[in-house]
């Protein structure tokens, strides 16, 4: 199974496999299916992250540093958990600006500046291509150990001559790879389809070998993790290598670590890549942002007991970067080792894959473009496809720059284990993290700053970590690491300024970001910015202003012609017509003026392609006059700041018409309930009246008509007329009183009286009624004096009608009614019971109802008769009155007589 | 002698109606609501009924409703007495079976007419 021929045939079975995957990816693409659009595809692809420095390096960082590893994926957590936010803003701009990579990126926000943009792709050049040259070697190594197990692997790659070297192959045929699926398309911005779909697929399939390694070490090798830490307990020694202990440089290290993965996963040119400029949707972000940390947790969940097992068992290699590959082939298995060379190969050639694609990306649109087109400036008007061109700069620069990978991985590579050369260029990407987002949020940030700050950057990280890496391997003599350069201590590049004893990286990272950040800030405060670069300063910033989307920008003037044959020149004509033919317009001459918008897309379809710096020179060469109107651009996001207070205040506006409307319905509502009852109360007033009228008017017709009529029925009529007309007067007055308390117009005359007084007066005005009507009044006044405010006329009314009721409806046979007053507290209650019926509790609140007539249940009619019946209205009345007055009206049960009780409360007059 | 029934809680109007018929050459028995009414129809069996709608207890749409039900009343006449003007009860009453419906105060002379042209059909 391990034999050469087997090894190398899965190995190239597995890469035309990617092959299959990619051109399915691209087919469907072109057929407008794409399998990428897809959140969980766009979380994997992320997952390039994990190459295979992480495949093999983990175990070995577990070995060597305990669980400091764990940050180096915790840093990718946090940046993905901020992703809504931050990557979501980095989406949007590379979207808009048609961003083709990081380097394009930081060039287009400060002013799309060539020179800046050249800057960094020199940077990622030399910061990555260690970085690839471990991949590189992370296969050749993987190779080496499977075919020649349990024989040492210690051979020194730079003894073989390149030919028989493998990794030369791999990098030959990776190479044949990328041109085949990276540079399909000119237009760097558009997706790469097919690579993306091979890279989800190689992240499933190192995930999957890694997984079956540790659930083989832990559940064949040992007895489930209880067993393995149980061993591992067993030996202090090593329970002191895996612990927390082992982290190098503590706390700072820590720390230190977990931003270096940080900044490193948003800027690493292949995170970039597959982060933004691959992004389809930038909804897919959501999904990502718990998938892609959960896959971390995956492929790390096994680490530490393949370091344990490894340091455990006897594995045959010294080699804790390989123990993945050495423990099952110590058990003596065969297909496990080959699959898990498989998930490193995948891991490997992912980050390769990617790698690779961003960077020739960088070299031709940010190295090669602004160099032709710097000498080919002065000829313009030389015709002559330069399409073509593009492509063979882009594969060229692909091809040298896994040469260069794998010149590294010959020449150096061998001195150096996974983890360090990863760490390295790590802090090497980081650079580029603070001209990138501080760029996106402070505004002031401005080129010189930029420029500044990444330089220093740089050579601060060359100091720290390129240049000690090179004097290990002995190309430089070693003698600065220990005595500093030119024998001054504080130079000495692990130790700057004195800062000793810290993690190497974190050393590095520290000292190259306060150089970076400082410089970017500081001079950008006090520097200035050209136009262009406020504009772009502007739209990187506010990218999250919807108002910023799609505005042109140009001022300045062409004619469609020139655009055509410029775009035509560099897209080739069939991308020509694409952007300049809305398939809905009208056929234009090409003489006709360009519209500002027609420039505004030219240039985007030429940013795709060249990059932001290379397509503004090319614009300006065909483009007369202003070429851009930064005040309109600044117009623009006053407005739309203004839009959006604008808005802002409209939405509050329509909230408040949203409520008042809603209190308009309310009120229409009780209007109309209003209106209900106003109805009701005139129907019944109506009909009270008629009632007396109906009498009058019969017993006047009668009179009239009956001219033989007995003098002592004639007076009898006559007494009924007078009566009812009695009645009549009394109801109308007691209608006017109830329309004058509703509407608030009972004119009270308020002073201070004495309630015993007037309820004398009271009593002494029915008394004589009630002798009539055989109604025994007892009156119990047990306060010589009561003063409060009231209207001397109104109480008596109210104290009338009170013991007129109570006569009404007390006992048939013996009406008793009991006049009771008595202090209560700072108020004077006066109760009026009788030995009647009582009011049931439903009934005691409706009595105050206008014209509620009271109907005693299980009383006879017969009982009834005779009652004089009332209009209604009095109880009505008297409450209005009372409440007016700040007293109370209300029915209890008579405490004495057991029938209905009514009880006037008013507060005491002050003295 | 035709008999004529009075029902009205309003004493009053129970006594001007009550002398229009006597005095129209009516016998008058006279009930103060619906369950009295019932009763009288039960006890005196009158040629007419001139009924008040608003008694209390059983209405007049109440004690109308239960005569017609009953097959022996279904051609008593029924003259409905209402101090609401409102259209709605005039036709309420009307479909329940009231053979005519008079709004109060109403013309004594009319209302004797009305008796009268009743009975007279009746016989």
């Amino acid at each position: 199974m391990r034999t050469e021929p087997v090894v190398l045939t899965v190995a190239f079975g597995y890469l035309a496999l990617l092959f299959v995957i990619a051109a399915w990816g691209d087919r469907r693409a072109e057929q407008g299916r794409s399998v990428i659009g897809s959140p969980t595809v766009y979380a994997l692809s992320i997952a390039v992250y994990c190459t295979a420095w992480t495949f093999y390096g983990s175990v070995g960082r577990a070995a060597e540093y305990g669980p400091s590893f764990l940050l180096i994926y915790l840093g990718p957590t946090l940046a993905m958990l901020m992703g809504p936010l931050l990557i979501r803003k980095m989406v949007r701009i590379a979207s808009t600006q048609r961003i083709t990579s990081i380097a394009d990126f930081i060039s287009a926000r400060y002013g799309k500046s060539s020179s800046l943009g050249a800057l960094v792709a020199l940077i990622a050049l030399i910061g990555i291509t260690p970085y690839i040259a471990l991949q590189l070697k992370a296969i050749t190594l993987s190779h080496a150990v499977l075919v020649s197990y349990p024989e040492a692997t210690d051979f020194r790659l730079a003894d073989e001559s390149f030919w028989t070297d493998k990794s030369f192959w791999v990098a030959l045929v990776l190479a044949v790879f990328i041109i085949l699926f990276g540079t399909r398309h000119l237009d760097a911005s558009e997706r790469h389809e097919g690579m993306v779909a091979a890279i989800a697929f190689e992240s499933l399939v190192k995930l999957v070998a890694f997984l079956s390694v540790g659930v083989f070490v832990l559940f064949v090798l040992f007895n489930g993790p209880a067993d393995l830490f149980a061993q591992v307990a067993d030996d202090p020694a090593l329970v002191d290598k895996l612990g927390l202990a082992a982290v190098p440089g503590g706390a700072t290290g820590w720390f230190g670590t977990l931003a270096l993965a940080f900044f490193a996963f948003l800027a690493l040119p292949r995170q970039f890549q597959v982060l933004v400029v691959e992004n389809v949707d930038e909804r897919h972000l959501k999904r990502a942002s718990w998938l892609f940390p959960l896959y971390l947790l995956a492929i790390n969940l096994f680490v530490i007991p393949i370091a344990m097992a490894g340091l455990l068992l006897p594995t045959g290699s010294s080699d804790p970067d390989s123990f993945v590959l050495t423990l099952p082939l110590a058990a003596g298995l065969d297909g496990t080792p080959l699959l898990v060379f498989i998930g490193g190969l995948s891991a490997a050639t992912s980050m390769v894959i990617v790698e690779t694609i961003a960077l020739s990306t960088m070299v031709s649109n940010q190295l090669v473009m602004p160099l032709l087109l710097r000498s080919r400036h002065l000829h313009l008007s030389t015709q002559g496809e330069l399409a073509g061109w593009l492509l063979g700069i882009r594969r060229v620069a692909i091809v040298l720059i896994l040469l260069l990978g794998y010149l590294y991985h010959a020449l150096i590579g061998d001195s150096y284990s996974l983890v360090t050369i990863g760490l390295v260029s790590f802090a090497a990407a980081a650079q580029f993290a603070p001209a990138m987002l501080i760029g996106m949020y402070w505004r002031g940030a401005n080129r010189i700053g930029a420029s500044l700050g990444l330089s220093a950057g740089f050579l601060v990280w060359a100091y720290t970590l390129l240049l000690p890496g090179f004097a290990q391997s002995g190309w430089l003599d070693a003698t600065f690491l220990t005595e500093g350069l030119w024998g001054v201590a504080w130079l000495k590049p692990y130790a700057l300024f004195g800062l000793d004893g810290w993690d190497i990286y974190a050393h590095s990272l520290l000292w190259s970001l306060v150089a970076n950040v400082g410089l970017l800030v500081g001079v950008s405060l006090f520097t200035r910015q050209s136009p262009l670069e406020q504009t772009q300063a502007a739209l990187f910033t506010e990218a999250m202003n919807p108002g910023l989307e799609h505005t042109s920008l140009w001022r300045g003037q062409t004619t469609r012609g020139e655009l055509k044959s410029l775009l035509g020149r560099y897209l080739g004509a069939s991308a020509t017509a694409r952007v300049l033919d809305n398939p809905g317009d009208t056929p234009r001459d090409d003489s006709d003026p360009a519209p500002p918008a027609l420039i505004a897309r030219a240039e985007r379809a030429l940013s795709g392609a060249l990059g932001n710096a290379s397509a503004r020179v090319l614009i300006n060469s065909v483009v007369r006059g202003e070429a851009l109107d930064l005040e309109s651009i600044l117009s623009i996001l006053d407005t739309t700041s203004q839009a959006l207070e604008y808005n802002r205040q409209l939405e509050q506006k329509s909230r408040e018409l949203a409520r008042i409307g809603e209190e308009l319905r309310a009120a229409n509502e009780r209007l109309r309930e209003l209106d209900r009852l106003k109805d009701e109360f005139v129907a019944m007033v109506s009909h009270e009246l008629r009632t007396p009228l109906t009498s009058i008017r019969a017993f006047a017709e009668i009179l009239r008509d009956s001219d033989s009529l007995p003098d002592e029925k004639r007076v009898h009529f006559l007494d009924v007329v007078v009566l009812e007309s009695q009645r009549l007067s009394r109801l109308i007055e007691e209608i006017l009183d109830l329309a004058r308390l509703e509407s608030g117009r009972l004119t009270l005359n308020p002073q201070r009286l004495d309630l015993v007084a007037l309820t004398r007066r009271s009593v002494d005005a029915v008394h004589r009624l009630q002798e009539d009507r055989g109604v025994a009044l007892e009156v119990d006044l047990e306060l010589n004096e009561a003063p409060v405010i009231g209207d001397p006329d109104r109480l008596e009314q109210v104290i009338i009608n009170l013991l007129d009721n109570a006569g009404k409806f007390a006992d048939d046979d013996a009406p008793r009614v009991r006049l009771h007053l008595a202090r209560h507290k700072a108020h004077y209650r006066l109760s009026v019971e009788d030995n009647g019926p009582g009011i049931v509790e439903e009934e005691r609140e409706r009595v105050f109802e206008k014209f509620h007539q009271l109907q005693y249940h299980g009383e006879s009619a017969d009982k009834v008769r005779g009652r004089p019946r009332g209009s209604g209205l009095g109880l009505p009345i008297s409450r209005g009155i009372v409440a007016h007055l700040g007293g109370r009206l209300w029915v209890e049960d008579a405490p004495t007589l057991g029938g209905a009780c009514l009880i006037m409360e008013l507060p005491q007059a002050p003295h | 002698m035709a008999k004529v029934l009075v029902v009205d809680d309003e004493p009053n109007i129970v006594l001007s109606l009550e002398f229009l018929m006597q005095q129209a050459g009516f016998e008058v028995v006279t009930a103060e609501d619906g369950e009295a009414a019932l009763a009288r129809v039960a006890d005196s069996a009158p040629d007419l009924i001139l009924l008040d709608i608003s008694l209390p207890g059983i209405s007049g749409f109440d004690v109308l409703e239960q005569l017609r039900i009953d097959s022996h009343h279904q051609r008593l006449p029924i003259i409905m007495l209402t101090a609401h003007g409102r259209e709605v009860e005039r036709e309420k009453g009307l479909a329940l079976g009231a053979d005519d419906y008079v709004t109060k105060p109403f013309s004594t002379q009319a209302l004797v007419e009305k008796v009268k042209a009743l009975l007279a059909e009746d016989a």
